[in-house]
C-alpha cells in the first residue's frame, strides 16, 4: 500500500474493486466503517453481491476479467468532464512529456510487436529528451505527441456504450461510480482504492493496477491522506516476504537479481538508474551502496573491494530467465530439477492448475514439507488419482511453530513492521522456521567443510552468526537487516559525524559502497537502531490527527507513513488540502512538519525537486514504458472468455502472454462445453488453502464444504437447487461442490448475449475434512500475466452440472 | 431490575464475519457441530446446546441489497419468561445475576424434556436449547463471568467493526437512540428491537422479518410462541425457506 489501513478513514470516497474487504480483511473494515460514519461514499464493484456489498453506498457488478474496460471508461469520463487535477498532472506526472514519434497504437497492438515471439520490441515506447538528457515537456498539454494527448486518444474508445457491452455493467451504474469517484479530483477531496487478487490474478493483472494508478494520478490522489493505491494483501506478511525477496527477480529491498551477463559488480552497477534532470532525486542512484552493504551482510569479513565484495558468489539467473511460480512447476514437471522445499505453503492446492503441480511433485527425488499440519502437498502421493507404488519422491515432513509460537516481525499491507512476541511453546518437535533454517544451514556448511562440494565458496563463506548461547536469536537477524557500521567512521560523508564500529546504522542514508557498512535489506534500515527495536514500539500518539501513529511499530521507508507525500503540497510546500495537512513546509524553521517527508529538500519552487523520488524522471508515470505489454493499459479478454472476439480490437487476448504447451495446460474459449465464466474467492472463515483452518473445528463448522455459487437464473436452466451436489468442470479438472443458488449472482448482458457467471472458494483440499471436497485450483488455468506471471485464476471458463439431489447433505 | 448491563448489536455495522460466533464458542468452550453446506452460508443451521450465538444469513431475492445478517443470541429479557416457566417446572434452573442482570442457567440441573419444551416455548425468541443425553439446558450467559468484572463479553470484544457495544444499561440505551437517529437518515425504517424489554438490543436497518422470523417478540402476553408462529403470514414462510 502507498497508504495504510487507518488512512481509509480519511477518504471522501472509497472504491473497493477486485477485492472483498469485509470478508478477507474484516478487521480493516472498522476504518471503512469509521469513514462511513463521517459520510464517506463506499463503492463496491464485484461480479457478485457479497458481504462487502451489503455495506456499499453504490454496488455494481462487472463480468470477471473486464476491469480495464471499466477503469478505462472512468479515465475517459474524467478527461471528458475535466474532473482531473490540472495542477497535479502538470507538475507531478509525465502528462506534459513528449512521446517518441515512432510510438504508435493501432487496433489493440502497440508499436514493436513480434507475433512469432509474442512480445514487443519496446524501443519506441520512449519519452523524448533534450540534448542535456532532460525530458521534453509541453506545459500546455496541447502537443499531440504529449502523454496527455496520447492518453486522451487511447481512452477515447472507452465510451459508456462500449464499456457496458464488455463489462455487462449497466450504463447508469457506470456513470454513478465514475461521477462519485471523479468527484475526488478537487484538491480538497480524496479518494482511495482497495484492491486484491481480484485485480492481480489476471493475464492483465499489472495493467489493471496501472489503470487505477492513472486514475489516481489524474485525480491528484497519490501521496495524499485518504488517497493512494492500496493492495490488501492475501496473507498477513506478504508485504514483508516480498520486501525480503520472496520472488525470484529481486534481492532484499527490491535490488534486481544479478543476471548472467552482469558478471561483475561493475557491470551490475552500470545498470543503476540514471537521470540528468537536476530536479529529479532519482533515489535509486544510491543502489550501489545498498548492494555492497547487502553483500557485507551476506559474507561479512570474507569480502572486500579486492574480491568484488563476493558479488561473484551470488547466484545469477539467465538474462531472459523467468523463474516465477508457473515456470518453476513447469520445469519441475519436465524433471529439470529433483529436490524441492515446500515451506509454509501448499502448492498442491494453492497453485493454479494444481493437478499439474500434483503430477510435477511425483517427478522429484525428494521434497521437504515444512508446515504446521500435514497437507495435500506433503501427502500428494496418496491423494486422489495417485498411485503411490509408482511415485519415487521421498517426502520429509518438518513440523514448524505456528505464528503465536515464535517471536519476530511481520510487515502488514500498510508497510508497518510490527514485532510480535511469543505466546506459547510449540508442541512436540515443532520449531520456529528461523530455527529450522538456521540449523539446516549449519549442517549444510559442516557437510561442505567435510566433503567439499562444487563451488563451496558461497556456502562456506556465508556469515552465519545468528545465535546467542548456542540458540538461534531472531534479534540478531533483525539487527543484521538494519545494518551495522563495520569499521570506525570518523567523518561520515552524510553528516560529518563519527560512528563507532559495531554500532547499528541509524538509517539507509548512512550506508556506504566501500564496505564499511552492512545491511541485509536497505529498505528496513532504521528499523532496529541503537535506540532499540522500532518495530516493537507501541505508543498510540497521533500528533497529525490523521491516524499516522508515528510511534506505533515502524514503517518502511524511514517510518514514512504515506508514500510520495510531497505530492500533497503545492510548489511552496503548503498542503493543497488544508483539512488533511500531511506535511507542510515551515519556512521559518526551514523544515518540514508532519509525516516524514518523501525527501527533505525545501519545496519544489525553491529547490526544483520533484516529488516522486523513486522514479528516474522524478514524476509519476501516466505513460509507463517499463512493462512488457504496453505503456498504457488496454482491455483484452481473459485467455478463457465467453466471447469469440474482443469488442474493442482484433487482439482477443493480451498479445504478450506466454502460453504453455502440453496436454496438462489445455484452455477453452467460446466453447459450448464450458459456457460459464468462473472465478475463485475466499470466505472469512478460512485461511488460504485451509491448511490451518480446516483443522479448526469452530471454523470448519461454519464453512464445512466446497460450494459453488450460481444465479437463480442459471440454476433454473440447469435444474439445480440449493443444496444439490454439482460438478464444476474445466478442461483441466473437475471438482464436486454443493450448489448455493443465489440472487447475489446475476446473468450479464454482454453485447446482447446472456453470460452466466459462477464462483468457487479456494480453501478446500482432500486431506481434511473427508467430506470437505477438493481444491478449486484443479480448475484454474496456468497462464500468467506477462510481467509477473501471476496466474489468471480470477477469470476462466467452466461448466457446472447436477450430480444428484442433496446427496451430500445428510447430517 | 433496570440497571445492570446491556449490549447494543448494530446490524448496520455487521459484516457477518462470524467472529462473534467463534469467540463465543472459544470463551465458553462449546464443542463444534458436524455440519454440511446445505446450500447457504448459515452454519451451524440453528442455535443448539453448543451454539449460543449464531450469525443468521437471510437472502431476499428481489431486494437491491439481498443479504441480511442477524447475530442471534439470548436477549436477556428484563422479565424473562423462560425463568417464569422454569420457576414453575424446574426449580432454580434459571436465575438472574444480581450485578449484571444476565439471565443465567444452572449447568448442573437436569430436567425432563417436556419441562424443557415448555421453557423453550415460553421464550419469545426461541433461544433455550437442550441436550437430550445429559438432560441439561444451555444458552448464552451474557458472559457473566466476564461482565461481572466489567470485561466485555467475548463476542463484543471480538467484533471488528464496532457492531457490538457493551456498557451499563442507560449508557447503551442512550447510544442506541443516538445511533438510531443517525442511521435513520439513510435507512428510513430503522428501529431498535424491544429496547424496553431486553438487555441485548438490536438495531435493524429494515423490516425485522427480512432478517429472521424471530428477531422481534411477536407474541402478546398469554400467547405462546407456538400459537404466535401459526399466526405468521405467508411471505414469512418464503423467507424461511430461502434462509434454510
Ligand atoms: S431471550 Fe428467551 S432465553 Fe433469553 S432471557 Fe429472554 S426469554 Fe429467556
Ligand atoms: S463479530 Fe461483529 S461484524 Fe462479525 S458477525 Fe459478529 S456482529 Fe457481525
Amino acid at each position: 500500500m502507498t497508504n495504510h489501513f487507518i488512512d481509509f478513514r480519511n477518504a471522501d470516497v472509497i472504491l473497493n474493486m477486485g477485492s472483498n474487504v469485509a470478508v478477507n480483511h474484516p478487521v480493516s473494515f472498522k476504518w471503512i466503517q469509521a469513514a462511513k460514519d463521517k459520510g464517506t461514499i463506499f463503492i463496491h464493484v464485484d461480479p457478485r453481491f457479497n458481504r462487502t456489498s451489503t455495506k456499499a453506498d453504490i454496488f455494481t457488478r462487472l463480468r470477471s476479467g473486464t476491469d480495464i474496460a471499466f477503469l478505462g471508461g472512468m479515465i475517459h469520463y474524467i478527461l471528458n468532464n475535466n474532473l482531473f487535477d490540472e495542477f497535479y498532472i502538470k507538475n507531478y506526472t509525465n502528462a506534459p512529456f513528449i512521446i517518441d514519434p515512432k510510438y504508435n497504437f493501432n487496433d489493440g497492438l502497440f508499436s514493436g510487436y513480434d507475433s512469432s515471439k509474442r512480445s514487443y520490441d519496446r524501443t519506441a515506447w520512449a519519452l523524448i529528451k533534450d540534448p542535456q538528457g532532460i525530458p521534453k515537456r509541453d506545459p500546455s498539454l496541447k502537443d499531440p505527441q504529449s502523454v496527455f494527448q496520447w492518453m486522451k486518444k487511447h481512452f477515447s474508445r472507452y465510451t459508456f456504450e462500449k464499456v457496458s457491452e464488455i463489462t455487462g455493467t449497466p450504463i447508469q451504474d457506470l456513470e454513478k461510480v465514475y461521477r462519485a469517484f471523479g468527484s475526488t479530483g478537487r484538491p480538497d477531496r480524496s479518494g482511495t482504492v482497495l484492491y486484491a487478487m481480484g485485480w492481480t490474478q489476471h493475464t492483465v493483472g499489472v495493467q489493471n493496477i496501472r489503470a487505477m494508478s492513472i486514475i489516481q494520478l489524474l485525480l491528484g490522489n497519490m501521496g495524499v491522506a485518504g488517497g493512494g493505491v492500496n493492495a490488501l494483501r492475501g496473507e498477513s506478511n506478504v508485504q514483508g516476504s516480498t520486501d525480503h525477496a520472496l520472488l525470484f527477480h529481486i534481492l532484499p529491498g527490491y535490488l534486481p537479481i544479478p543476471r548472467s551477463h552482469l558478471a561483475t559488480m561493475e557491470d551490475y552497477n552500470k545498470t543503476t538508474p540514471q537521470s540528468n534532470d537536476p530536479g529529479s532525486v532519482n533515489w535509486w542512484k544510491h543502489r550501489p551502496k545498498y548492494m555492497t552493504s547487502f553483500l557485507k551482510s551476506m559474507y561479512g569479513g570474507k569480502v572486500a573491494q579486492e574480491n568484488d565484495f563476493g558479488y561473484g558468489w551470488l547466484p545469477k539467473i539467465d538474462t531472459d530467465q523467468d523463474a516465477s511460480w508457473l515456470n518453476l512447476f513447469d520445469e519441475m514437471h519436465k524433471g529439470s530439477f529433483t529436490g524441492f522445499f515446500a515451506w509454509g505453503m501448499n502448492p498442491a492446492c494453492s497453485s493454479a492448475n494444481s493437478g499439474k503441480v500434483r503430477q510435477a511433485l511425483s517427478n522429484l527425488d525428494w521434497m521437504v514439507n515444512v508446515n504446521v499440519f500435514d497437507n495435500e502437498t506433503g501427502s500428494f502421493w496418496k491423494g486422489p488419482g495417485m498411485n503411490a507404488q509408482t511415485i519415487k519422491t521421498e517426502v520429509f515432513q518438518l513440523p514448524c511453530a505456528a505464528s503465536m509460537e515464535k517471536e519476530g516481525s511481520i510487515t502488514n499491507g500498510g508497510r508497518w513492521m510490527q514485532w510480535r512476541h511469543k505466546a506459547a511453546d510449540s508442541p512436540g518437535e515443532a520449531k520456529p522456521d528461523g530455527d529450522i533454517i538456521f540449523e539446516l544451514f549449519q549442517k549444510i556448511q559442516a557437510l561442505y567443510l567435510k566433503e567439499k562440494g562444487e563451488f563451496p565458496d558461497p556456502i562456506l563463506n556465508l556469515k552465519w552468526d545468528y545465535q546467542t548461547n548456542g540458540r538461534f536469536d531472531i534479534h540478531k537477524v533483525a539487527k543484521e537487516i538494519n545494518g551495522y557500521f563495520l569499521e570506525e567512521v570518523d567523518q561520515h560523508p552524510v553528516d560529518k559525524k563519527a560512528y563507532k564500529k559495531g554500532t547499528l546504522v541509524p538509517s539507509f542514508v548512512y550506508l556506504l559502497d566501500d564496505g564499511r557498512t552492512s545491511s541485509g535489506n536497505w529498505l528496513y534500515s532504521a528499523s532496529y537502531t541503537e535506540a532499540g527495536n522500532m518495530a516493537a514500539r507501541r505508543k498510540s500518539i497521533d500528533p497529525s490527527g490523521l491516524g499516522l501513529f508515528p510511534e506505533w511499530s515502524w514503517c518502511w521507508p524511514v517510518n514514512r507513513r504515506i508514500l510520495y507525500n510531497r505530492a500533497s503540497v503545492d510548489l511552496e510546500g503548503n498542503p493543497r488540502d488544508p483539512k488533511r495537512p500531511l506535511i507542510k513546509w515551515d519556512a521559518g524553521k526551514k523544515k518540514w512538519v508532519g509525516d516524514i517527508p518523501d525527501f527533505g529538500a525545501p519545496p519544489m519552487k525553491s529547490s526544483g525537486i520533484y516529488p516522486f523520488i523513486m522514479k528516474p524522471d522524478g514524476v509519476a508515470s501516466i505513460f509507463g514504458p517499463g512493462l512488457k505489454d504496453g505503456p498504457f493499459p488496454e482491455h483484452y479478454e481473459p485467455l478463457e472468455s465467453p466471447l469469440e472476439k474482443n469488442l474493442l480490437s482484433s487482439q482477443r487476448i493480451n498479445p504478450a502472454v506466454k502460453i504453455f504447451g502440453g496436454n496438462l495446460d489445455s484452455f477453452s474459449f467460446n466453447d459450448p462445453r464450458y459456457p460459464y465464466v468462473c472465478t475463485t474467492y475466499r470466505v472469512a472463515e478460512h485461511w488460504q488453502t485451509g491448511v490451518m483452518t480446516r483443522w479448526q473445528s469452530w471454523l470448519i463448522e461454519a464453512e464445512p464444504q466446497m460450494f459453488c455459487d450460481l444465479s437463480v437464473e442459471l440454476a433454473a436452466i440447469k435444474g439445480i437447487q440449493s443444496g444439490d451436489r454439482v460438478l464444476v468442470e474445466t478442461p483441466r479438472g473437475k471438482v464436486a461442490a454443493t450448489a448455493v443458488v443465489t440472487s447475489r449472482f446475476k446473468p450479464f448482458n454482454i453485447a446482447g448475449k446472456t453470460v452466466h457467471q459462477i464462483g468457487v472458494p479456494i480453501h478446500f483440499g482432500w486431506i481434511h475434512p473427508k467430506d470437505g471436497g477438493d481444491s478449486a485450483n484443479l480448475l484454474t488455468p496456468g497462464v500468467g500475466d506477462p510481467n509477473t506471471m501471476i496466474p489468471e485464476t480470477k477469470a476462466f471458463m467452466a461448466n457446472v452440472r447436477r450430480l444428484n439431489k442433496k446427496s451430500g447433505t445428510k447430517s | 431490575m433496570a440497571e445492570g448491563i446491556s449490549l447494543l448489536i448494530d446490524t448496520t455495522k455487521c459484516i457477518a464475519c462470524r467472529g462473534c460466533q467463534v469467540a463465543c464458542k472459544q470463551w465458553n468452550q462449546r464443542a463444534a457441530e458436524k455440519t454440511v453446506n446445505h446450500g447457504n452460508r448459515q452454519n451451524p443451521p440453528d442455535l443448539s446446546f453448543n451454539t449460543w450465538k449464531l450469525v443468521r444469513f437471510s437472502e431476499i431475492p428481489r431486494d437491491v441489497a439481498p443479504l441480511y445478517f442477524f447475530p442471534d443470541q439470548c436477549r436477556h429479557c428484563l422479565t424473562p419468561s423462560c425463568k417464569e416457566m422454569a420457576d414453575l417446572r424446574a426449580g432454580n434452573l434459571i436465575t438472574i445475576d444480581k450485578k449484571t442482570g444476565a439471565v443465567i442457567f444452572n449447568q448442573k440441573t437436569k430436567l425432563k424434556p417436556e419441562d424443557f419444551e415448555e421453557i423453550r416455548e415460553a421464550c419469545p425468541y426461541d433461544i433455550p436449547r437442550f441436550n437430550s443425553g445429559s438432560m441439561q439446558m444451555a444458552k448464552c450467559t451474557l458472559c457473566f463471568n466476564r461482565t461481572q468484572e466489567g470485561i466485555p463479553p467475548a463476542c463484543v470484544k471480538t467484533c471488528p467493526t464496532g457492531g457490538m457495544q457493551f456498557g451499563n444499561r442507560q449508557e447503551i440505551l442512550d447510544k442506541a437512540n443516538k445511533r438510531l437517529a443517525e442511521v435513520r437518515r439513510i435507512y428510513k425504517h430503522a428501529l431498535l428491537v424491544d429496547p424496553e424489554e431486553v438487555r441485548v438490543i438490536y438495531l435493524l436497518a429494515d423490516d425485522p422479518r427480512k432478517y429472521y422470523h424471530l428477531t422481534k417478540a411477536e407474541n402478546k402476553p398469554g400467547i405462546s410462541r407456538k400459537v404466535a408462529l401459526k399466526q405468521f403470514s405467508q411471505p414469512l414462510r418464503m423467507f424461511r425457506a430461502l434462509a434454510g
